[in-house]
């Protein structure tokens, strides 16, 4: 295994990840510009037709997948905080700009979410796009190769182009194939994370000039501009945080930038949803592992508890906010504001336990509710209603499909032994140990009655719409359980869901390395921050020291044990 | 005697584009037909011509100036194909029946050597190094336009916009008149080298500082910056579309490497020459981009927007000239604000003549489209012009990857590397706030469907207009995927500000660029100009 792996990594691994971004996008493109190429030349052609563009669009993503399994198979496992399959060459040489891949593994896992869901998305909408079906594909395509290339971008501006580029696809998803108030939502949508993504950019920009002052050496490697940009004094790593959350925390988004979402999510077609939901808001957290926590960690240290306490309230609040929706796609969407409050939570608590968890509520996330939205779509396709008043009890009429939705439900709200539980359990449990960051165990407790709330509301849900006395629209007639296609499209999601539930312990290994390093710098002040403390008065001392002795022995479990 | 020759050798881009406008003029008033249509054809030749010309300089003149000419003689020809149609748009030009011709009631001759000579005057402001060469370049480039603009529509906004713009631009020329006489004042010569070398030796006193800052304000108007922009909107609105895509661009691009070379002959960090300079700049860039911003936010004219859009970006290029070229010795990358000035200008024509292709497309009932509602569904009805309309509004908006997008980060990445960390935040809240205007326009086009076939705007057919815009359109994606070789030339071209040191010793024999006559008299003022005009043939030399 050994000899074979170290052979496919040096030998074709790196031109295999540019291929897994470049493929998406070019499959996406060659039906719009192939007619086009073809009849400049003076050639008569047939424009592709809705359904062979929608077969050449399922297949190329099948053929990504397969990519990325093939790299998952090369992968070195023994260092997966070693980057992998380095693919590097010069793009804009004289602004230093390359078109630079890498993964560790934690991109590795959210790649492979993203290869996943799109083929999984595009069977289970499959008649979806019944208009401007070229362009519907078009734009699913360019977001899978961008969302790709985010979390292989080694180079700080290819990242930021892909961060970016993935506006425009979902902007149109949302804008042309989207419900009643889609124009207002994919404007929303687009303005909201763009204008605070611009300010990340030039917040890391100023690092990178950062970097290069104190180094001689300008690089846009991300790298070197973390490893170097983090000896950056400590008020303006507050500022640099504060460019950087404007970004990072609307994609996530967290409590006062999130109303862009719940819009968004609900006027977005299916596919958009559950793209959405399923990889798009981990971006947000992929840039807070990325930048925030390595880059600034005196800043990341020091306003953690502000954070931490917008991720209660937005926990809390949107968590309230589903127990009263009546719009199921709507509450799913909420929901989705109030789970991603966790993994930032889990993720500010700057401990193993804490980003570990946070790194798996991102992958379980976009599973479930990837699928919470898809299993919504298909009821919506039925009954052309998503109102808990117009339908209920669907169970009775639809039993696989009843199955299905208590299933990621039941995953969503963490039932252990489903992946959920993991992620919500190891944020939660950062969180708690996490009190020389936080200050206050409180941050946990309060969020912790977050996970009562958010069981009650998707109880009540599945209450209402699978269970329960059959209640139906007028106007259905022969409404029919899921068909091959749709059970084909929600099955491996299940599957992986399961099997991360049951057995997470491969991921949380691999994923222990990468965390390490990114947690060094952190570490490493906090430290500091410790030795400091023999100035504090004598009985906040010991105090402090039982804490501390406290978070030493908690720190010492380390993440597999906690998973088993 | 071979100093005019080689002098005549340096400007033979400029000369061919003379030539050709005066064959131009001529046949337009030509009897056949076929003759007078050939007219677009000759200025297509000697505008492919020109950029092929300025192209094998590379090394003989300035870099800038090399860089320049080619942008401009390129642009110019897609430009072209975008005003191609106006002559017959207007009505003057008679139809193919050669018995309806009168020559005292057409247009297209005139407006393609105007169109033509305009672009001479900015090609000659690339190589300018003597004041009164660069107000006459600028002026050459100016000229013409006021009367492209009279005649592009036969409508009363466009005689009156012609007007406005030409006292306006009367106006400014005198501004900066006289403040290139002050400089003049101050240094006593009219040469650039030999100002940077008096300017070199320290801080400004106060006549050259005031003479710099007239100058900067006198060439705002040409840029189109606050606090010169007034005119802009009208002008933009009253010209006919393609004429305005050529207002947006070509005095744009003299106007800048106006105030690069006054700058250059300051030399950058400008802070060590004069604080009130730097001032002065930030306050107009700052100004410039939110004026423009914030009332292009406001416009339901879609000219009227793209007025204001111009405005803004002329913001963003000032924010790239306040940082200056950078420190030569620090090879780093994002430094050279010059360079990244450089690039966005070009940048900036062509996604700029993008976008006023697709909008001169569109008619309704004969006359120009102005509402944006009228954009409204475009991709339902013509999904390639919606297309290049998106393409170039996202670039102006600056989204990753195309090229509008890499002009900002090499703009605001020089002015943070030169320490301008406030003026770069406030230039990047500035293009997220224009994020949301151009993103109306894709959105009216793509989101929503038309309205009924009675009320819609046609859209007229004009194949070199289309073609045009087409063409425009895929250069934007072409330099947007392959920046680099772009970005290097505009990195050489602004080569010449970064070896400051070596710049003005090289240049000039100091014997025979020192006045001999006094400046004050006015009758001895053609002489010494003339002189100047030979002597200047010196700095072309080339310099490494």
């Amino acid at each position: 295994m050994g000899m074979t792996t170290y052979m496919l990594a040096s030998s074709d691994g790196s031109s295999l990840l540019a291929l897994m971004v470049l493929l998406p996008i070019i499959a996406g493109l060659a039906p719009v510009l192939a007619p086009m190429i073809v009849s400049a030349l003076g050639l008569k052609v047939s424009v592709p037709r809705g359904g062979a563009v929608r077969s050449i669009a399922f297949w190329s993503s099948v053929a990504t997948f397969v990519l990325s399994l093939l790299v998952m198979a090369g992968f070195n496992w023994d260092h997966p905080d070693q980057l992998f399959a380095v693919y590097s060459v010069p793009w804009i040489g004289a602004l230093g700009i390359h078109f630079s891949l890498g993964i560790d593994s934690i991109s590795l896992w959210l790649i492979l979410l993203t290869t996943l869901l799109t083929p999984v998305t595009i069977l289970g909408t499959w008649n979806d796009a019944k208009f401007r079906t070229v362009e519907f594909y078009l734009w699913l395509l360019v977001l899978e190769g961008a969302l790709i290339g985010v979390f292989a971008a080694r180079d700080l501006v290819l990242f930021y182009v892909f961060f970016e580029l993935t506006l425009v696809p979902l902007f149109f998803l949302i804008g042309i194939f989207g419900s009643t108030r889609r124009r207002y939502a994919a404007v929303k949508f687009f303005l909201f994370t763009l204008v605070g993504s611009v300010f990340t950019f030039a917040g890391v920009l100023y690092a990178a000039w950062f970097a290069a002052q104190s180094t001689g050496v300008w690089s846009f490697d991300i790298n070197h501009i973390v490893t170097e940009g983090a000896k950056m004094p400590a008020a303006t790593q507050g500022w640099v945080l504060l460019a950087m959350m404007c970004g990072f925390a609307v994609k996530v988004p967290l409590f006062p930038v999130h109303t862009w979402l719940p819009l968004a999510h609900t006027e977005a077609p299916t596919a958009g949803s559950a793209i959405l939901a399923g990889v798009l808001l981990k971006l947000g957290t992929y840039g807070l592992l990325r930048f925030v926590v390595p880059l600034v960690p005196t800043a990341a240290i020091d306003y953690a508890p502000v954070i931490g306490v917008l991720c209660v309230i937005g926990i809390l609040y949107t968590a309230l906010i589903c127990w009263n929706q009546r719009d199921v796609k709507k509450l799913v969407a909420y929901s989705s504001v109030s789970h991603m409050g966790f993994c930032v939570l889990g993720m500010f608590a700057l401990n193993a336990e804490g980003v570990g968890g946070s790194v798996m509520y991102m992958i379980n996330h976009g599973l479930s509710t990837g699928a919470l939205f898809l299993c919504i779509g298909m009821i919506y396709n039925r009954y052309h209603t998503r109102q808990m008043a117009d339908i209920g009890g669907l169970g009775r009429r639809m039993p696989i499909w009843g199955f299905f939705m208590v299933f990621f439900c039941m995953a969503s709200v963490g039932l252990p032994g489903l992946n959920g539980f993991v992620g919500e359990f190891l944020t939660l449990l950062g969180a708690f140990v996490g009190k020389g960051v936080y200050g206050t165990r409180y941050i946990a407790l309060w969020a912790a009655l977050g996970l009562i709330l958010g069981a009650i509301y998707i109880l009540y849900m599945v209450g209402k719409v699978v269970i329960g006395p059959l209640r139906e629209p007028a106007d259905a007639h022969d409404v029919s359980d899921l068909n091959w296609r749709e059970i084909t499209a929600l099955t491996p999601l299940a599957v992986a869901c399961l099997v991360l539930g049951l057995y997470p312990a491969p991921v949380l290994n691999s994923i222990e390395a990468p965390i390490d390093n990114t947690l060094a710098p952190t570490k490493l002040v906090l430290a500091e921050r410790k030795h400091a403390k023999p100035h504090a008065p004598k009985v906040a001392m010991r105090d402090e020291a039982g804490a501390v002795a406290a978070d030493d022995r908690i720190d010492s479990v380390t993440l597999t044990e906690v998973s088993q | 005697m071979t100093a005019m020759a080689e002098k005549i050798q340096h400007l033979t881009p400029e000369l061919l584009l003379v030539v050709a406008a005066f064959v131009v003029m001529l046949l337009g008033l030509a009897r056949e037909a076929s003759l007078r249509r050939a007219t677009f054809w000759i200025s297509l030749l000697a505008l492919i011509g020109a950029a092929v010309l300025s192209w094998g300089q590379a090394g003989v003149i300035d870099p800038m100036a090399h860089f320049m000419k080619m942008s401009i003689a390129a642009i110019g020809a897609i430009l072209l194909m975008v005003v191609a149609e106006v002559p017959d748009e207007v009505g003057l030009e008679p139809g193919d029946d050669e018995k309806s011709f009168d020559p005292a009631n057409t247009s297209r001759g005139e407006f393609y050597g105007f169109f033509l000579l305009s672009l001479v005057g900015a090609m000659l402001c690339a190589g300018a190094d003597d004041l009164i060469w660069l107000f006459l370049a600028l002026e050459l480039t100016s000229l013409p336009t006021y009367i492209m603009v009279a005649t592009s529509r036969q409508d009363i906004r466009a005689s009156e916009a012609a007007v406005k713009y030409f006292f306006l631009g009367a106006f400014a020329a005198a501004v900066f008149l006289y403040g290139f006489a002050l400089i003049y004042g101050a240094t006593g010569t009219t040469m650039l080298p030999e100002i940077a070398k008096v300017f070199a030796s320290g801080p400004l006193n106060n006549l050259a500082v005031a003479g710099v800052l007239i100058t900067v304000v006198g060439i705002c108007f040409k840029i189109a910056a606050v606090p010169m922009h007034f005119y802009a909107a009208d002008v933009y609105q009253g010209a006919a579309s393609p004429v305005t895509a050529f207002l947006a661009f070509v005095p744009k691009a003299a106007g800048m490497m106006a105030l690069i070379l006054v700058l250059g002959a300051v030399g950058w960090p400008l802070v060590n020459q004069s604080q009130a300079l730097v001032a002065l700049l930030c306050v107009i860039a700052v100004a410039t981009m939110f004026v423009g911003n914030l009332l292009a936010l406001v416009q339901n004219n879609i000219k009227r927007l793209l007025a204001y859009s111009s405005v803004a970006h002329s913001g963003y290029m000032l924010v790239g000239l306040i940082a200056g070229p950078g420190d030569a010795s620090r090879s780093s990358w994002l430094t050279n604000g010059v360079a990244a000035v450089l690039f966005y200008v070009v940048a900036y024509g062509i996604m700029n003549v993008a976008a006023f292709a697709v909008v001169g497309l569109m008619k309704r009932g004969g006359e120009e489209v102005e509402s944006i509602d009228d954009i409204r569904g475009l991709a339902y009805r013509r999904p390639g012009l919606a297309a290049v309309l998106a393409i170039a509004m996202l670039s102006l908006a600056g989204i990753p990857p195309l090229v509008g997008f890499w002009g900002k980060v090499y703009l605001f990445g020089s002015a943070i590397s030169a320490g301008y960390i406030l003026l770069a935040v406030l230039a990047v809240l500035n293009s997220a706030i224009g994020a949301y205007y151009y993103l109306r326009v894709v959105a009216l086009s793509f989101l929503y469907e038309p309205v009924d076939a009675a009320d819609q705007a046609e859209i007229s057919r004009r194949p070199a207009r289309t073609r045009g815009g087409l063409i425009a359109a895929v250069w934007v994606v072409l330099i947007s995927v392959v920046a680099g070789p772009l970005v290097d030339s505009a990195k050489r071209a602004a080569g010449q500000f970064v070896d400051k040191p070596e710049t003005p010793a090289a240049a000039v024999k100091p014997a025979e660029t020192t006045p001999t006559t006094p400046p004050a008299s006015l009758e001895a003022d053609a002489p010494v100009t003339l002189d100047h005009r030979e002597s200047v043939t010196e700095p072309h030399t080339p310099r490494s």
